[in-house]
């Protein structure tokens, strides 16, 4: 089973997404920034849950993290979250690029079931 | 903040984990901690300062325009729609339901095997586990991804399926901020709570629960009552597969989960003592309303209730911001039936399917917060936690039948 996580977890519901501004580019830019605080705030609870274990373990020192080498498996495993994290941030540019082509209006597709269904 | 006074949302490890629930690391946790908390502050921080916006910017000029005061929804929509702090608040709450779906299929869909060999496990050989997987789709199932869900409820990735309802599940608890409680249940404990407010001696032996989903609303009532046969219902196999396995992982034995549309059953005529569903009616369509009522007629047996859950109907007394705000999820959350829905007259529809009038029950229900996700609720239970997230408050209208 091969299946590409990054890709389809950011997949589009169907139906052409509502425009809430003007500009496309401020649209495009507030979807990013939005993710960027949602990682931020998620880096900022796992430092401090780590923060919290160590002082309660009393193991860190503070020049180990500045001198810390990953091993190969160790890049690995970073490179990896890097392309999920990238995957997640740009989510609308995927978007917008599988909207090429595509579709009528949420609001036309109410419409064509109202009218499909003889509705007043 | 002590803890006692803290009103936000839960932190998302709170959640139940049942046997089928996915694995959730710690920043996958943070990310829907983030969206709760992001949720919690458009409504309560962002939302009112829309308000102030529509009455001090939009409800005069439209006034003017007009030469009356608005009449309908969609009249404040159009008007609505050049209003910066609206545009604001509507962008960032598409945002959030999308960044939830990322989020949910991220966790789920990284170990997707792993999930449906758990559920396979638990649903081996069970006979409460019926699946149509020839059953064709309704169209409004069918054609919309609904709440913005990639693939809706029924598609499947992999054969034999369940990350469309691990997605799910592992999402509402965030969505909602915990407003349903640690099992998601919040509409099942409140049919609970009513049936013991308004039906204390009613003990059905049958029971059907429509578009059951994952059965997060149906163990409830299946706990209820433990004699009870109870049937849920759903079209889509993933719900199902997922619910059935959930279900046995919580020890609940009397629920059979069974594949079918519930416009056309095949059960007999008064098979059922009590019928109910929860969120469910806006889901299907303008014609199919009609039949699910009609069926839910036929198949209630002498003496039987039906019951369904819903938020609040766009009525004569509903101001038209609030209608317009409530109708945000027809529009901008895929859920094409949702503004139709709200404003049909469910007694006619369910007088013309043959209800006598003096049947008709309408009345509200209400989940109550959990204290030890809410303590600062618990210490107050009359004070309102926060301002109201339109469309997500765990309460609801009640509307349904009971023989004269």
């Amino acid at each position: 089973m091969s299946v590409n996580v990054n890709q389809l977890a950011a997949s589009k519901a169907k139906g052409k997404r509502p425009r809430y501004f003007q500009s496309a580019e401020a649209e495009r830019t507030l979807n990013i920034a939005m993710v960027l605080a949602q990682e931020l705030a998620v880096a900022r609870e796992r430092i401090d849950t780590l923060e919290r274990l160590l002082e309660a373990n009393g193991t860190l020192r503070r020049q180990d993290i500045d001198s810390f080498m990953p091993s190969a498996s160790q890049a690995v495993e970073r490179g990896e979250w890097t392309a999920a994290f990238i995957a997640r941030v740009l989510r609308v540019v995927q978007q917008e690029i599988e909207s090429i082509g595509e579709q009528k209006s949420l609001a036309a597709t109410v419409e064509d079931l109202r009218q499909e269904e003889k509705l007043p | 903040m002590s803890e006692r006074s803290y009103a936000g949302p839960p932190d998302y490890r709170a959640v139940s984990r049942h046997g089928v629930f996915p694995d959730v690391s710690h920043d996958e946790a943070a990310r829907f901690n983030f969206l709760a908390h992001l949720n919690r502050h458009l409504a309560t921080e962002v939302l009112p300062g829309v308000k102030r916006a529509y009455d001090s910017r939009v409800l005069p000029k439209l006034t003017a325009e007009l030469g009356r005061a608005p009449a309908h929804r969609r009249e404040v929509r159009a008007a609505m729609r050049d209003e910066p702090i609206y545009q604001l608040w509507s962008a960032l709450r598409r945002a959030t339901m999308e960044q939830r779906q990322q989020a949910g299929r991220a966790l789920v869909l990284r170990q997707l095997g792993e999930l449906n060999a758990r559920a396979a496990a638990l649903n081996a050989n069970a006979d409460t586990l019926k699946l149509d997987l020839e059953l064709k789709l309704p169209r409004y199932i069918e054609g919309v991804d609904h709440h913005l869900m990639p693939g809706s409820y029924h598609t499947e990735v992999v054969a034999d399926d369940v990350s469309a309802a691990a997605n799910y599940d592992a999402g509402i608890f965030a969505t909602t901020g915990g407003g349903l409680g640690r099992l998601n249940d919040g509409a099942g404990a409140a049919l609970v709570s009513w049936l013991s407010q308004h039906a204390a001696d009613f003990k059905p032996a049958r029971i059907l629960d429509l578009g059951a989903g994952l059965g997060h609303n149906t163990l409830p009532i299946a706990a209820l009552f433990p004699e009870a046969q109870v049937i849920a219902v759903d079209v889509a196999a993933p719900m199902l597969r997922y619910g059935h396995a959930r279900a046995k992982s919580l020890g609940v034995n009397n629920v059979q989960f069974v594949q079918a549309n519930v416009e056309s059953l095949d059960f007999p005529d008064g098979h059922f003592d009590f019928i109910y569903s929860t969120m469910f009616l806006h889901e299907t369509s303008f014609s199919a309303l009609p039949r699910v009522l009609a069926e839910v007629k036929r198949l209630l047996a002498p003496g039987g209730r039906s019951l369904h859950l819903e938020q609040p109907q766009y009525t004569e007394d509903m101001d038209v911001y609030e209608q317009f705000i409530r109708d945000w999820d027809a529009f901008n959350n895929n859920e094409p039936f949702w503004t139709t829905m709200h404003e049909l007259d469910l007694p006619k529809i369910a007088q013309a399917v043959g209800h006598q009038a003096a049947e008709i029950v309408e009345s509200g229900a209400a989940a109550v917060l959990d204290p030890q996700l809410f303590p600062a609720a618990a210490l107050a239970p009359t004070a309102p936690l926060a301002a109201e997230d339109y469309g997500r408050k765990a309460a609801w209208y009640a509307f349904g039948t009971r023989a004269a």
